[in-house]
């Protein structure tokens, strides 16, 4: 039977959508998984076989190789919608927009950000990270991750109706990323020294927090703007 | 089913061109506003601002006795707007299409339910096909097979909904739009060809 549905069953509805559609399109959630073995393998071949020298650049340079993964597909957030007309049915839900944009991005971070979190720490192996250092990458991820997609909508918003937006997306967004990288991969860092992660992930957290709230709310301000 | 839409002096501007100025109608339940126009007079746009998509550059648009903006998501379960585009996820099936694009309008139905809607527009046999592998024109009928889902909303919004519409299709979503009226309903549509019930009494027509 019918029923009208509660603003809770539309924000689930919201992710499912975005997750099927994701799962019966792999190749963009593929394309950026292996784009981040490719990069991240690309670092022992050219710095060469020195053990010490990879351990100790690991968690940066996996950080920023997932990083950059996640660029690739972070204009897809809305992009697509925007393209078939579907970001217009979006907007007219009974959901106010910030849910709604939210449910995207949550959907974005599992078929995006989620698995190359999951991934790193095999990855890691190329770079003799021991398995607890590795247990610390993936935790990192997993809280940093989120925020990259959630800073990204503001951008994938902003820059929805311009040509080319995918390099001028990165162009905004990887400044405004660079505090997630630097006490993600500090974070591992830090505990490789023995300093202990807890002020990092603290601070991951707090950052996370913060983006969960305000993030939606630019999100849906900029693509309003970008629709008019 | 009662309400009516009513526009107070709304004035259009796109970029640095005025598309129309100081426009004020009122349509009541049980009436269509038809709108017509050459290309870019501000068909669309009109229709926008009729839904919210696109805030007038100056002037109201009252739904019932409330501004539109007052309540948005009440605004937005007592509407359905299919824009030009289709709307449809080309990696969806026709029936999982309707199904997300009722559950976004606020409507949890079954596949049975959408089926039946596509049933009853005639397209059961392509009811599981991906929509990439469809015309423009079927693309175009499933999206208005959404106005035949249960829980009917008051407003109806359609641009250009006869694009692309064989004869056949054409002359069934006349008799849907009258059936409509019947129950007190509101459309506004813009078309650029001559229609059937253009003669109504029930059909405001306007020249953009």
């Amino acid at each position: 039977m019918s029923t009208i549905a509660s603003g809770f069953t539309i924000f689930k509805g919201v992710i499912q959508r975005d997750l099927q559609l994701a799962l019966r399109r792999k190749s963009d959630s593929l394309a950026a998984l292996i784009f981040f073995a490719v990069v991240a393998s690309l670092f022992p071949l050219g710095i060469g076989p020195e053990q010490n020298l990879l351990t100790q650049i690991a968690p940066g340079m996996l950080w920023i190789a997932a990083l950059l993964a996640a660029m690739l597909s972070l204009h897809k957030i809305f992009s697509d919608d925007f393209l078939d007309g579907s970001l217009d049915q979006i907007i007219l839900t009974a959901l106010p927009l910030p849910l709604v944009v939210l449910a995207k991005t949550i959907a974005h971070w599992i078929s995006s950000g989620f698995l190359l979190a999951l991934m790193a720490p095999i990855l890691a192996l190329q770079f003799n990270l021991p398995m607890s250092s590795a247990g610390v990458l993936f935790l990192s991820l997993l809280l940093g991750t989120p925020l990259l997609s959630l800073i990204g909508s503001i951008g994938a918003g902003l820059t929805l109706a311009s040509r080319g937006g995918g390099t001028l997306l990165s162009l905004i967004i990887l400044p405004l990323v660079t505090p997630v990288l630097i006490f993600g991969a500090g974070a591992v860092e830090s505990y490789q020294t023995g300093l202990g992660f807890a002020g990092h992930f603290s601070l991951l957290g707090a950052m996370l927090a913060l983006a969960l709230f305000l993030a939606p709310l630019a999100a849906a301000a900029s693509i309003r703007i970008a629709l008019e | 089913m009662s309400k009516s839409l009513r526009l107070e002096s709304v004035t259009c501007v796109r970029g640095e061109r005025t598309l129309f100025e100081n426009l004020t109608l009122d349509i009541k339940a049980g009436s269509i506003l038809r709108v017509s126009g050459d290309n870019g007079s501000g068909k669309s746009s009109l229709l926008r601002i009729l839904c919210g998509l696109l805030p007038p550059y100056s002037g109201k648009v009252y739904w019932g006795n409330e501004l539109m903006t007052e309540d948005r998501d009440q605004f937005h379960a007592e509407l359905i707007y299919l824009g030009h585009m289709p709307a449809l996820k080309s990696d969806l099936s026709a029936t999982e299409n309707i199904v997300s694009l009722a559950l976004l309008g606020g409507l949890s139905i079954s596949f049975a339910e959408a089926n039946k809607a596509l049933n009853q527009a005639g397209l059961a046999p392509i009811a599981n096909r991906l929509i990439r592998t469809l015309s423009q024109g079927q693309k175009q009928r499933i999206a208005l097979a959404r106005l035949r889902l249960p829980e009917p909303r008051q407003l109806w919004v359609l641009d250009e909904p006869f694009n692309a519409l064989d004869h056949h299709a054409n002359l069934a979503l006349q008799s849907l739009l009258m059936d409509h009226l019947e129950q007190g309903g509101i459309v506004a549509l813009s078309s650029h060809q001559g229609l059937e019930i253009d003669n109504d009494a029930r059909v405001i027509r306007l020249q953009l």
